[in-house]
């Protein structure tokens, strides 16, 4: 019995979790079109969600798409289809490589800033001076973040592609002497509209998920600055879960209808 | 001395607050009148902080009444809360100052909503400017929280509470963490503010020569009740072992 409560504690503070999230979501989704619109507020987090992981999120494209054409290469020479490459490369990356990595690269990078931040502004009060001053916080501090997420990482995960795929005709020029119109030729011919229109509308999730546990977790921080270590990890590992469950129900779909 | 008029600004009756099985209020009691400094004194942990974070609707109370200027807050939907907010200032203990911010930014922020409380030729710039200069603080108008001393924060958050013109300011612990000068300079300019905006303020101290200053009035806290009431004087002169002690 001693051994069972512990347990059966962590399942039912894991529901009342899910409960609380699902409540806080449904509160941002009340608030977003109520006035006083943060249209300021807003475009200021778009341009820190975008400058802050725009670099990370370029280089990470670039060398993946770089290592997946290298170690992709040797297979596909010994069934002589390596004219496949710029159509293998691209499906993978713009269909699943692409947006997941870099929705993991902004859990990481976004999630624990934005928990950490709101951890921070709750612990020392500034969440309640805003409340106190007639601004409402929820407003101004979590509906612009999930918003500025579920807008930015669409764009970053366009942006991590386009360098993977710049990686990957790298390699194909240097070992194959494939010219740069001919790579994005193969490219633009493999890819089709049914590739492209579930991957983009997945990340629109992806942002928000982010957003949503970020905020999540810093604005309900509390025991002093150890929570807020806490939040920002936290932030991470969910939106990390959530991102993965988001994909799998995400392919699910797109297998179903498309 | 102030003059202290008989109108109450804000009544408390019977105000109960619970955290599990804590009763941290236990059918409190207050009024505050107009032009009156209140000094709210009482052990840590014995809801000073909790009560006066009922009266902005920070914490909820779980039964009792609240009084701000002759309105019910149980019975003011958020818009009406709001507006009643700005005649409220807060005074956080840790100075709460928004730390991505600048000086000019912090003091801009209440405006923002706000703003149309004012005559319409006064512009934003010219009330922070205002603020800022009845806290001696103008030069520090572009810097950072992180660059000004505990002092210089607690002189900002003052002039950042000031800025709506409230008609009551709650202080929590004003002079907390700060050295025994800053804390004069401070108690001085809350006295200054209380002559000059003619406010009224509830302040939460353990600070004995904070309350000696500043006090019209004491209520002395205790297992979340009023314990006892009266001037800096009497309490000061009680024989009660309980009221004693915080004087030694």
């Amino acid at each position: 019995m001693k051994q069972s409560l512990p347990t059966i504690t962590k399942i039912k503070n894991f529901f009342i979790e899910i409960g609380e999230l699902t409540y806080f979501s449904n509160r941002f989704f009340k608030e977003l079109f109520s006035t006083p619109f943060e249209f300021k507020e807003l475009l200021r987090q778009c341009y820190y969600v975008g400058n802050k992981s725009l670099g990370l999120v370029l280089i990470t494209g670039f060398i993946i798409g770089l290592v997946l054409t290298i170690q992709t290469r040797p297979t596909l020479e010994q069934f002589g289809a390596e004219a496949w490459m710029p159509s293998m490369v691209s499906i993978s990356l713009i269909r699943e490589i692409g947006p997941i990595i870099t929705a993991l690269i902004c859990a990481g990078r976004i999630g624990s800033g934005i928990g950490a931040e709101l951890g921070s502004m709750r612990v020392t009060e500034q969440i309640d001076a805003m409340e106190v001053s007639g601004t409402n916080p929820f407003k101004y501090l979590v509906v612009t973040r999930i918003l500025a997420t579920t807008l930015m990482i669409p764009i970053l995960v366009i942006f991590g592609d386009a360098m993977g795929l710049l990686g990957s005709f790298i390699i194909e020029n240097l070992k194959g002497d494939v010219s740069f119109f001919l790579y994005f030729d193969k490219v633009f011919h493999a890819i089709e509209f049914s590739d492209v229109l579930p991957a983009t509308i997945k990340t629109f999730f992806f942002g928000y998920a982010i957003g949503l546990v970020g905020c999540y977790k810093g604005y309900y921080c509390n025991k002093g600055t150890v929570g807020v270590g806490v939040a920002a990890n936290s932030a991470v590992v969910y939106a990390s879960m959530l991102l993965f469950i988001i994909d799998f129900i995400a392919v699910f779909i797109t297998d179903i209808f498309i | 001395m102030i003059d202290v008029k008989k109108k109450p600004i804000l009544e408390i009756k019977n105000l109960n607050k619970k955290f599990g099985d804590n009763q941290v209020l236990n059918g409190f009691n207050l009024e505050l009148f107009e032009g009156e400094n209140l000094v709210v004194m009482g052990k840590s942990g014995s809801g000073k902080s909790v009560m006066i974070k009922c009266l902005v609707g920070l914490i909820e109370p779980d039964s009792g009444s609240i009084k701000v200027m002759g309105k019910e807050l149980t019975n003011l939907n958020q818009s009406q809360f709001d507006a009643l907010r700005t005649e409220i200032g807060f005074l956080f203990q840790g100075s709460a100052l928004y730390d991505s911010m600048t000086v000019r930014e912090n003091l801009e922020f209440p405006l923002r909503r706000h703003i149309n409380r004012f005559k319409s030729h006064t512009n934003t710039k010219t009330l922070v400017e205002e603020a800022l200069t009845n806290v001696g603080l103008l030069h520090a108008i572009d810097l950072m929280p992180s660059e000004l001393s505990g002092g210089m924060k607690r002189r900002v958050a003052i002039a950042r509470t000031l800025i709506l013109k409230p008609k009551i300011i709650l202080y929590d612990e004003p002079t907390s963490g700060l050295d025994p000068i800053t804390s004069k300079e401070i108690i001085q300019l809350m006295v200054n503010i209380q002559e000059q905006h003619k406010t009224s303020s509830i302040i939460i101290t353990h600070d004995v020569d904070c309350a000696r200053v500043i006090a019209n009035r004491m209520i002395l806290l205790i297992n979340g009740k009023n314990y006892i009431e009266g001037s800096y004087t009497d309490l000061n002169k009680s024989s009660d072992e309980k009221v004693k002690a915080f004087f030694k």
